[in-house]
């Protein structure tokens, strides 16, 4: 597979690490929650497995070492968008 | 060497002459002969046994689609199994031997098989070896094994090398027969980067094998010229001897090149190269494979399929028989007639299934309309053949043509689906495709030379076009339209004898049936009961038929039945291939430590640890064992001062305003409240709470730290940081760096450490334990202004240091230090000595860091229990991780002090059974302590922290071991940590 990395351009595949889903981004925030427990089991260990698009998690190990967000088909391969994850984490809230 | 079989014509070079053994038998051919070719010219007729029966197999094909002449090439080492004699090109001192028979080849014992036929049809392993079960893998398994396969390994290591390759190309074009060098010709004069990749030696494809014309010349000279002008462009790179094997993602293709597998001696170069090629478009071209009709006996040495013989005939110049039948379906047959008849061949008969009105075509021959060949005889060679008439013909070849297949396979990569095409009775690639590919010509169905020449034109320009070329293709060649009909027909029903469909595996037309009755009617189903399609031709010459076959047995059509599809690889690959260089020493990277050079001319033995070649301990002599040298180490440091190598553990600098609560966020323990000067120990959980990585981390300036990881998780830590600051802080002021190559850092450790240290740092910087008492850190420069970092940190217990220099001193410093430390008698030590200390100390590795445990279980709970947000907090709270009963780290060592501990025992309370349920939990370490005179241990018990003085078993079935220990506290020597602190 080849990555069409935002800053570097196409990279092939083996240059990256892959993690798994976007939603790893989502760490909860509440720590002392009553149900702090079950928001972390769930984020921890439950994922959706979609036949089709699939927002997931890829590091730029033996290049630049940005941390991407691939969206890539499951079912073709076929990559429709390459995001730097630092941006998708603020927009998904994430700060200090 | 005998004229007998060759004819004239043909594209070898017959004014030299290649000496080669089949067998141990001398044999010669001509440069441009395959090795098939050659044994053809010289009579070879039989050249191999059958998988199953052991039957006389002979030459089928004359491409990489062989499913019969397998052979050894090569002697000794070099030896290489089930290779294709039809695609080996011959060179001189070739050595080939034929394969799966006990005995010669004209002899062979197991061709008892064949006499046993009634009872060894499609299943009968499955359904005979079923009892007793443990027959399988002792008795029946290994007999099955010996008697049926292919070639035979060499058992030796391959002493050939591989290489592999990367090359990008905006076009790539796969074959270079019509369609082929048509597209390859428009890429490459529209100005595309285009690389052309052919299986073949020659390029052409068929038109070498044909008598066609092109633009008014012959058409393999067209191709000559054609290849020739590609191969001499600069945007053009032309690979013949090399097989696109593999579609695969986002337009990369596996090919493998046979760069010196027709040169005897490779000369230390590489044999085959795998290329993997990165293309923007790609144009298939990768022609058409002819298919058998099943009759009775179709399987003998002698009869082929009709357009292998045309290509022996008019390629390589070597006649397949003297007296020649055809068998067709389809006005392709008739032009082997043809051409046999004006190279001289006796053509004795043109059998057509049906009536084609060809008859005037073939002077001499008789034309036998509506006929059909049901039986053949002749055990190593044909002899006759039987008509559905009754009426014998006497014939040593019978070129037989079924039609012929588009080669489809690498459309089928991508999982894309075959599509039926009524009009030419046979599979044609689908809608779907591999992103990026077109396909052109025979194999898109194009079967005829002039459409499959515009096809290539088409192709090639609309990939150029979507690529935005501006298009400059040169004309296309004037070719004619041949006749093309095909009546579909795969089997003769009147044959009573058995009727192959796949010969590679032995599968027959009645396998195929009875596979139907009992059930197996899914082609998937069909493929795996009956084999039918398996081994290294993968069914190329057999899968049609036998799809047909299932079809006509279930009452239905061959679409409705459909097919299998095609998995990579399209030829096989060897192994060694696919590893290239990749082997041995080098099936890794490995990494020296700076220190390296100095531990290899002083007695160090090496082990890999997390990719680092690190010292393991040093001998001197006198010395009988590792023991003997790894007790010296360990007491020499405790005595005295011992010097360890540690540059291999992870080590990464982190800047930046928010370091701190990075920091606090990342370790379980806190960080921001570190005083600059000051080193921590530090500990990571995994956010499911248990524990993954452990080191210290200094603060070296208000945003500077420097953290360490250990060896084996310096790259996983440093990648999980990475995520920390970009995905879950990510406006924290935090910045990277990885230094662990960078520094060079060694141990220095024992009571003389700070004596020792005195003689290098230089005297502008204080060492003393007021100026610098332990877990102090700060910037030095030691023997006259190398810059250094020094660290009051201990892993043995004893009074240390750590210094780091830049890593090009690192081999100076460790002789420096050593020299410095003559007086004290200083001594290196290596990671054996290293895990001792630790162990007498009660410090954790991964042995106790394995991925199960968490900071309750290794005694670091109340350091971990801070009230913050760090990753692995909440879940280490959960309550079967805090349970009362949790295992603890602790101490054992044998209650009769003269037995030795073996790490991986499990815990047993005295009097309770050995089982699972009475499990306590484990010894993770064990090591002799010099120290002490007896064996330590390191282990999980549960609730081991009060059980301290209790003895209980440490049981190992598996080393049949069993021994009382005592409980004791994880720290074997200085528990208060006085010596840390002197």
């Amino acid at each position: 597979m080849i990555i069409n990395h935002p800053l570097l351009g196409p990279r092939d595949a083996s240059e990256f690490a892959y993690l798994g889903d976007v939603g790893i981004i989502d760490r909860p925030t509440d720590w002392q929650a009553d149900d702090s427990i079950k928001n972390f089991v769930e984020y921890g260990y439950l994922r959706d497995n979609p036949a089709g698009d699939h927002k997931e998690l890829w590091y730029h190990e033996q290049g630049d070492r940005s941390w991407l967000v691939v969206t890539r088909n499951t079912l073709t391969h076929e990559i429709s968008s390459v995001e730097m994850a630092r941006d998708v984490a603020r927009s998904r809230g994430r700060g200090k | 060497m005998t004229r007998e079989f060759r004819v004239n014509g043909g594209l070898v070079d017959r004014s030299k002459t290649l000496g080669f053994t089949f067998n141990g038998k001398a044999m010669k051919g001509h440069p441009g002969d395959t090795l098939a070719s050659a044994l053809i010219a010289n009579g070879q007729k039989l050249v191999g046994r059958s998988f199953k029966y052991h039957r006389p197999r002979g030459v089928f094909t004359a491409g990489s689609e062989e499913p019969n002449a397998l052979v050894e090439l090569r002697d000794g080492a070099f030896t290489e199994p089930n290779t294709r004699a039809t695609v080996t090109e011959l060179f001189e001192g070739l050595s080939a031997r034929s394969q799966n028979h006990r005995g010669s080849l004209e002899f062979d014992i197991l061709s008892i098989n064949d006499m046993l036929h009634p009872f060894l049809s499609a299943g009968f392993y499955y359904k005979t070896f079923m009892w007793p079960k443990t027959f399988w893998e002792k008795v029946y398994e290994p007999f099955i094994r010996s008697a049926a396969g292919l070639g035979r390994l060499s058992m030796q290591e391959d002493p050939d090398c591989y290489d592999k390759g990367f090359i990008h190309c905006d076009v790539l074009v796969i074959g270079a027969g019509p369609a082929g060098l048509v597209a390859a010709r428009a890429a490459a004069e529209s100005g595309a980067r285009v690389v052309v990749a052919d299986e073949d030696f020659l390029p052409g494809g068929r038109l070498n094998a044909e008598t066609m014309e092109i633009d008014g010349s012959p058409g393999h000279a067209w191709a000559a010229t054609a290849a020739a002008e590609l191969a001499s462009m600069q945007n053009v790179r032309f690979m013949n001897r090399t097989t696109v094997y593999g579609a695969y993602d986002h337009g990369i293709y596996g090919a493998l090149e046979r760069s010196r597998d027709h040169i005897g001696d490779s000369g230390g170069k590489p044999r085959q190269i795998l290329w993997r090629i990165y293309s923007k478009r790609a144009v298939l071209a990768a022609g058409a494979m002819e298919r058998p009709i099943a009759f009775g006996n179709n399987d003998r040495p002698g009869i082929m399929l009709a357009g292998a013989v045309r290509a022996y005939v008019n390629r390589f110049g070597a006649a397949p028989g003297k007296k020649v039948a055809v068998f067709t379906n389809n006005d392709d047959g008739w032009r082997t007639a043809a051409d046999l008849a004006a190279s001289g061949i006796d053509v004795a008969a043109v059998i057509d299934v049906k009536n084609s009105g060809h008859a005037a075509d073939i002077p001499g021959a008789r034309h036998i309309p509506n006929g059909k060949v049901v039986d053949t005889s002749g055990r190593k060679c044909l002899k006759s053949i039987t008509l559905n008439t009754g009426e014998k013909i006497r014939v040593d070849c019978l070129a037989v043509s079924g039609g012929w297949n588009p080669n489809l396979h690498l459309t089928c990569h991508q999982r894309g689906r075959p599509q039926w095409n009524d009009e030419l009775s046979a599979f044609v690639p689908g809608v779907e495709l591999p992103a990026g590919m077109a396909v052109a010509g025979a194999a898109r169905g194009k079967m005829t030379l002039a459409s499959a020449l515009a096809d290539g034109n088409d192709a090639a320009v609309s990939q150029l076009e979507s690529l935005g070329f501006s298009i400059s293709a040169p004309d296309i060649p004037k070719a004619e339209d041949e006749p093309v009909n095909c009546t579909p027909f795969w089997h003769v029903g009147e044959s009573s004898s058995r009727s192959w469909i796949d010969l590679q595996n032995d599968v027959t037309v009645k396998d195929v049936k009875l596979a139907n009755s009992e059930g197996f009617r899914s082609v998937e189903l069909l493929k795996r009961y009956t084999t039918l399609g398996m081994a290294t031709d993968q069914g190329k010459t057999s899968n049609m038929a036998g799809l047909a076959i299932l079809a006509e047995a279930r009452g239905s059509s061959i679409p409705e039945v459909g097919t299998t599809i095609f998995r990579p690889p399209y030829t096989p690959v060897a192994l060694g291939a696919f590893a290239g260089r990749s082997r041995g020493r080098h099936f890794r990277p490995y990494r020296l430590a700076p220190s390296h050079e100095w531990a290899k001319s002083n007695g160090a033995g090496f082990v890999t640890v997390g990719g680092w070649m690190r010292a393991q301990w040093y001998v001197q002599s006198g010395e009988n064992g590792w023991r003997d040298s790894v007790d010296r180490e360990t007491l020499a440091t405790r005595n005295s001062v011992g010097i360890c190598d540690v540059s291999t553990l992870g080590k990464i600098d982190i800047k930046g305003g928010d370091v701190g609560a990075f920091l606090d966020k990342v370790y379980s323990n806190t960080f921001s409240t570190l005083p600059v000067g000051k080193v921590r120990y530090g500990l990571m959980l995994r956010e499911d709470g248990i524990c993954y990585d452990d080191g210290t981390t200094a603060r070296m300036g208000e945003n500077h730290y420097v953290m360490t990881t250990t060896t084996a998780n310096a790259v996983l830590v440093f990648r999980n940081l990475e995520f920390a600051r970009q995905c879950l802080w990510p406006d924290m002021d935090v910045h990277l760096i990885s230094i662990t190559d960078g520094w060079a850092q060694f141990s220095v450790a024992g009571p003389n450490s700070r004596n020792l240290l005195k003689k290098v740092i230089d005297p502008d910087y204080g060492v003393s334990n007021e100026s610098f008492p332990f877990m102090a850190c700060g910037k030095v420069t030691v023997c006259g202004g190398v810059p250094a970092r020094l660290f009051r940190i201990s892993f043995s217990g004893e009074l240390a240091y750590e210094i780091a220099v830049p890593s090009r001193y690192g081999n100076s410093m460790m002789a420096a230090l050593m020299e410095a430390g003559r007086e004290f008698d200083a001594i290196p030590y290596g990671t054996e000595a290293l895990g001792v200390m630790r162990i007498e100390k009660g410090h954790v590795t991964g042995n106790e860091l394995n991925g199960q445990t968490t900071a309750l279980n290794i005694g670091l709970g109340k350091m971990a229990g801070v009230k913050k947000d760090y990753i692995g907090n909440v879940l280490s709270r959960r309550p079967v991780m805090v349970s009362e009963d949790a295992i603890r780290l602790m101490g054992f060592r044998p209650v009769d002090r003269s037995r030795e501990l073996v790490a991986g025992s499990h815990f047993i309370a005295m009097g309770d059974p050995v089982d699972m349920k009475n499990d306590q939990g484990w010894m993770t370490s064990v090591a002799w302590s010099p120290h002490l005179g007896h064996s330590i241990g390191l282990g999980f018990i549960k609730r081991g922290h009060e059980r301290k003085g209790e003895i209980v078993r440490a049981v190992s079935p598996i080393h049949g071991m069993e021994m009382d220990v005592e409980i004791v506290s994880a720290h074997f020597i200085d528990p208060q940590g006085e010596r840390l602190r002197d």
